[in-house]
């Protein structure tokens, strides 16, 4: 038996009964589309969160002072004491695997021009940190290494600041704004970045060298962290293990102490907050499985009935010659096709439908190519393992009593 | 001598229903050459159904031995029996058995479809052949449900003639037509006879055997009656005779 005329006989089949393959086909068609489109929108807003997370920085770690016991007293990590620039000149040095560093102090208060007022967090850094958390200059100029040599009073103003303190469309750059009583000179303004996905306004602060911030600010001579920014992603686990090196032998601790600071990476916080995007994914894929799950039993379902319709037709074919195996492989060939064109029909409604979410409700979507070749797989098989018992019951079924079956 | 077609020698078919069992044939002998045009007779119950499944290489004897175009059929698989079927036996039953929804010409390539050395170019023209052997050349691409009772039964006529069969087994093959359509019937199946092929034609009309070369009678299993017909009737007389249509 040769499998053209096989699939020539399947196919007639097929068509002389459109709308019934039509029906069955639904079920994969459903179940294949929402396959693809929940699981384009579960990987959309994980996607979208990571993206967010990358744009707070670039392979970001962060350093931390950790909460130590003093006298048997827990103490909040913000109020140790424990980083030093030392530190962050050691981690400069000797580490291998990070492409910038910065030491990072902070005040908050309220940033005074004229009769305008703004809160606002004056953060104390190097001119590394601007890569490190990818910030751009938008007008003027970046301070420079001379400015930090000298605790110059010079700063950069993000959007939120200038927008309040500057309300009639001033010039900011040139002007003198003050916080806590020092003026300080605006020398450029940042590239607005917006609010983050946890709702904080990214465009509410105020950037100068750090010493300034430590000496004439603060009056403090720790560091309160230290960001760095590792040189690849993948480079991220050594650069922090290398960094503990470094701090627990300029700490002096022994093998028993504990880490006196801590070390969060970017990296950390991604995988924290996509968990739950992780697990609604898997929901929505659970439920779509569930789907397609039906859709199989719906062909299983239709190629049964169909296998008792034709009794008649299965008793002829056997009698001019079909084999149990012939009969058997037509009507697999049938399922098969039945959920491959579902299949393929279901992929071209999965992805455009994706699109229309993205479209219509502007939820951001990725159809990842893994999904579609795995729900398309899915029904395959589907239709192999649904059709396979219909199949061998009409390949099984004796050809005197078959043709006469009314 | 030539060899004949069919060979069957004591043949019997037992089947077990229930606790008892039913001998539908007891030891049935004789053979068919080549260019005979049998038909079986029987009552209901006379075992020749299930003798039509033995020729027709359906169902296996229990005992016996039969041979078909000099095979021996007892000891054959099911495999062995569909390619057995399909290369020298063509059906005629009696409701036609096309398939629904499908033209003339696709119901009688079907059993070229089940053979793979016939090419699809072969297989459309020995169907056209066979098509207008049965005289339906005009209703080669009409659906089987757009064709009347006489017009399908000639496609399934056709269909058991595409694979040249060296034998053809009709099962009450007029049973479902009228008068006049089945005379027309019995005509085609006289031409083919007269064409030198080998037909056996499984009825319960007494009247069909006039037009036969050989009728065998079976009774409870048994042949009681094995006649050569000497005076052939003529079934394109016989519709000559028949008031013609006046519609």
């Amino acid at each position: 038996m040769n499998f053209t005329n096989l699939f020539k006989i399947a196919l007639r089949a097929l068509g002389n009964n459109k709308f019934r393959g039509f029906l069955t086909m639904l079920g994969i068609i459903i179940g294949v589309a929402s396959v693809i489109t929940m699981l384009a929108i579960g990987q959309g807003s994980k996607q979208s969160i990571q993206s967010e997370i990358s744009e707070m920085g670039s392979n970001m770690i962060m350093i931390h002072p950790g909460n130590m016991e003093r006298g048997g007293v827990r103490q909040e990590a913000s109020s140790m004491q424990t980083l030093k620039l030392a530190d962050y000149q050691s981690i400069v040095d000797k580490s291998s695997y990070i492409s910038a560093c910065s030491p990072s102090v902070n005040s908050s208060g309220q940033f005074i021009y004229g009769a305008n007022n703004y809160p606002s967090t004056m953060y104390g850094m190097s001119e590394e940190y601007m890569e490190i958390r990818k910030i751009a200059v938008k007008e003027g100029d970046m301070f420079t290494e001379q400015d930090i040599l000298s605790s110059a009073k010079v700063c950069l103003v993000g959007k939120t600041v200038t927008d309040n303190l500057f309300a009639d469309g001033e010039n900011p750059i040139g002007k003198v704004i003050r916080f806590n009583k020092i003026p300080f000179k605006i020398i450029g303004t940042l590239v607005p970045k917006g609010y983050n996905s946890m709702g904080q306004d990214q465009d509410n602060l105020v950037l100068a060298p750090y010493t300034t911030v430590q000496k004439r600010v603060l009056a403090i001579a720790y560091i309160q962290s230290i960001y760095a920014s590792a040189i690849t992603e993948g480079m991220t686990e050594k650069a922090t293990e290398e960094i503990t090196e470094i701090l627990r032998s300029n700490h002096k601790l022994k093998e028993t102490d504990e880490d006196d600071f801590s070390i969060r990476s970017q990296e950390e916080l991604s995988s924290m907050l996509t968990s739950t995007t992780d697990m609604m994914t898997i929901l929505l894929a659970c439920i779509a499985g569930i789907s397609l799950l039906v859709g199989g039993i719906g062909i299983m379902n239709i190629m049964y009935v169909s296998v008792t319709e034709r009794t008649r037709e299965i008793g002829l074919r056997m009698s001019v010659g079909a084999r149990g195996i012939d009969i058997l492989a037509q009507f697999l060939i049938e399922a098969i096709l039945i959920s491959i064109t579902g299949g393929l029909i279901g992929v071209v409604i999965g992805i455009s439908s994706s699109f229309f979410v993205n479209a219509v409700l502007s939820w951001p979507v990725y159809i990842q190519p893994y999904s579609v070749i795995l729900s398309f797989a899915v029904c395959t098989i589907t239709g192999i393992f649904f059709g396979w018992y219909p199949a061998k019951k009409a390949s099984e079924l004796d050809p005197i009593d078959a043709i006469r079956y009314e | 001598m030539e060899k004949p077609i069919i060979q069957l020698d004591n043949i019997q078919r037992d089947f077990i229903v229930g606790s008892e069992t039913v001998h539908a044939l007891r030891g049935v002998s004789f053979s068919i050459f080549p260019g005979e045009f049998v038909t079986i007779m029987g009552s209901s119950g006379s075992g020749k159904s299930t003798l039509l499944n033995t020729l027709g290489c359906l169902d296996t004897p229990s005992a016996g031995e039969y041979y078909l175009d000099g095979y021996s059929v007892r000891q054959m698989g099911k495999n062995e029996r569909a390619r057995l079927r399909n290369n020298k036996i063509g059906f005629v039953f009696q409701s036609y058995n096309l398939l629904p929804k499908t033209n003339a010409l696709e119901n009688v390539e079907l059993p070229l479809m089940y053979n793979a050395r016939v090419s699809a170019k072969f297989r459309k023209e020995k169907a056209l052949q066979a098509l207008n052997d049965v005289g339906l050349s005009d209703r080669v691409y009409h659906k089987s449900n757009q064709m009347s009772g006489g017009q399908q039964q000639r496609v399934a006529i056709a269909r058991a003639l595409v694979n040249d069969p060296v034998l053809i087994l009709a099962d009450e093959a007029t049973g479902n037509l009228d008068t006049r359509t089945s005379v027309e019937i019995l005509v085609l199946f006289q031409k083919l006879h007269k064409a030198g092929r080998t037909i056996i034609f499984v009825t319960h009309n007494p009247e069909i055997a006039t037009y036969s070369s050989r009728n065998i009678v079976l009774k409870d299993g048994r042949i009681i009656e094995d006649i050569y017909n000497q005076q052939i009737e003529s079934a394109q007389k016989a519709l000559d005779l028949l008031p013609a249509l006046n519609d």
